[in-house]
């Protein structure tokens, strides 16, 4: 009974601030209802009994990602009202309503056809005498998807050595430090460059 | 401790632990404002409050009227919406989190049979969820500072965000490796690991201090509160603010000033264990006080940092250091077994 009446809060209120998110024109709307959608979907983890899913999407998603983006909301004034530019209206609604449609059947297939199995369901590392939901995320982490895994790791750690090359261009120079003016310190760093 | 002989927890008892909490936190932040203005002014030589009651104990409900009392004003050109629920979020997240840590020893309430548990909400990635709940906090300075439509504001909101998420790296890979020692995320698994008497601070005293360091940090005190450094930037993202919507922050500073006690009591400094002849409920509140005070002493001790020391210590001396404890501990735990 609880978790019925929570499932439907959360789904409600998660919907309803993805809707925010999309329509509305103000950056700082945007960027609060999106953040507050993944607290509510990390609830939805929590319902189903994965905890540490849920941990994980607070961490990763609330507490990463979306500080990146609030980031990027530094160049902007927050204040104020962003001005869309709306092309064909028609082909937005139309493309945007068929990919919505494509999502709905491919996750509901399954289901109609009653063909939904968990391979490696909650309680997997409980033969092997440890229980926990970190643990059933390990085993199948680094069994199963052990490849796709390290694949992953793999690209994080070039995306992260061309973020630091792009990044790392001037940084012998400590702006801080410097009491060169801004000119004078343009002028070493092109000097250096040549 | 077996949980086989606990009685059952009740949604009356988890009800009855949240509202305790809310309660008796939010005074503790409350009470913290005196302690904190007395203890600055004994380590500065000075007097603190004292014309308020006596010794100025009273000077905690003259604050309180102030802050109820005064003006409450929203800036022209703030987004009013997000400027009003930025404080709650701060306030909240702090205090979702203590929802997962063991805050007060567990009783039963004797009339009507509640058995109220220590821990509101015992989920067994406890550690993980508290610093998930505590990274989560960093929106409302976040949306405080952009929300207001001031230059201060503004950088405050930058310097949050830079310091939060960093900060966050080396919190979580110092207690990484007491995690991966005790192989278990629940605060109750840490608290039996260390039931012998040896506590996890012996054997882990540089994640000890890497946590410390970076406590200091996410919960935004001196050396490194660059969010509101006065001497900068005002009041970074609290410029615009008064009254209650002020104190909001200010009692979810303190809640997690406590959050980050309870943290460290319970990881590393032996959780609410026995010890010689004092009973574990002194102990857990014996050591929280600790922290609490020294995180006041750290403040009359230390001057601020810069933004740029700040990043210097975050990326080239403790994350090296957290990676390299881990490391070695990995290593020395594959050599034990």
């Amino acid at each position: 009974m609880y978790e019925f009446v929570a499932f439907y809060i959360f789904a409600i209120a998660t919907t309803i601030l993805f809707l925010i998110t999309v329509m509305s024109k103000n950056v700082l709307y945007s960027m609060t209802s999106l953040a507050a959608g993944m607290v509510l979907i990390s609830g939805l983890f929590f319902l189903l009994g994965a905890d540490f899913l849920g941990v994980v999407q607070l961490i990763v998603y609330v507490g990463a990602i979306m500080a990146l983006y609030a980031f990027a909301m530094m160049f902007f004034d927050a204040t104020k009202d962003v001005k869309e530019k709306h092309g064909n209206s028609t082909l937005v609604f139309l493309l945007g309503g068929l990919m919505a449609l494509v999502f709905v059947i491919m996750f509901s297939a399954p289901i109609i056809g009653e063909n939904i199995q968990a391979l490696y369901p909650v309680g997997l590392a409980e033969n092997l005498g440890v229980s926990g939901n970190a643990q059933d995320v390990g085993l199948v982490l680094f069994t199963k998807y052990l490849v796709p895994f390290e694949v992953a790791a793999l690209m994080l750690l070039v995306a992260m050595i061309a973020g630091i090359i792009l990044a790392g261009k001037k940084m012998d120079y400590s702006l801080t430090e410097c009491e060169a003016s801004d000119e004078e310190l343009q002028k070493e760093i092109k000097k250096e460059e040549a | 401790m077996d949980a086989t002989h606990l009685p059952e927890v009740t949604a009356a008892g988890v009800i009855i632990k949240a509202v305790l909490i809310l309660a008796v936190i939010a005074a503790i932040a409350g009470f913290g404002t005196y302690i904190e203005r007395k203890i600055l002014a004994f380590m500065q030589r000075r007097y603190g409050p004292q014309h308020v009651g006596p010794y100025g104990l009273l000077q905690l409900a003259a604050d309180g009227i102030k802050l109820f009392t005064k003006e409450d004003i929203i800036p022209q050109h703030a987004n009013k919406i997000i400027f009003a629920v930025a404080p709650v979020i701060t306030a909240a997240t702090a205090f979702i989190a203590l929802a997962a840590v063991p805050v007060f020893p567990d009783f039963t309430i004797p009339f009507i049979d509640v058995y109220v548990p220590s821990i509101a909400s015992d989920i067994n990635v406890g550690i993980l969820f508290v610093l998930g709940m505590m990274a989560a906090g960093l929106y409302g300075p976040l949306l405080a500072g952009m929300a207001q439509a001031n230059k201060w504001g503004i950088i405050g909101s930058a310097r949050t965000a830079i310091q939060f998420l960093s900060y966050e790296v080396v919190t979580g890979l110092s207690i990484l490796a007491p995690i991966m020692m005790v192989g278990s995320l629940s605060f109750v698994d840490f608290n039996d690991y260390q039931a012998d008497g040896t506590w996890l601070v012996v054997y882990q005293p540089v994640a000890f201090i890497l946590f410390l360091i970076a406590g200091f940090a996410e919960t935004n005190r001196t050396p490194f509160d660059l969010l509101e450094h006065e001497a900068e930037i005002i009041s970074g993202y609290v410029t615009e603010y008064s009254g209650m919507r002020w104190g909001l922050f200010f009692i979810g500073e303190y809640a997690n000033m406590i959050t980050i006690g309870v943290i460290a009591s319970v990881v590393f400094l032996g959780g609410y264990n026995d010890f010689w002849i004092f009973p574990g409920w002194l102990m857990i509140i014996g050591k929280i006080a600790f922290s609490f005070f020294f995180m006041l002493w750290v403040r009359a001790a230390w001057p601020h940092v810069r933004p740029d020391q700040l990043m210097w210590l975050c990326w080239k001396v403790l994350m090296p250091l957290a990676v390299i404890n881990v490391v070695i501990t990995g290593i020395v735990i594959m050599l034990v077994q």
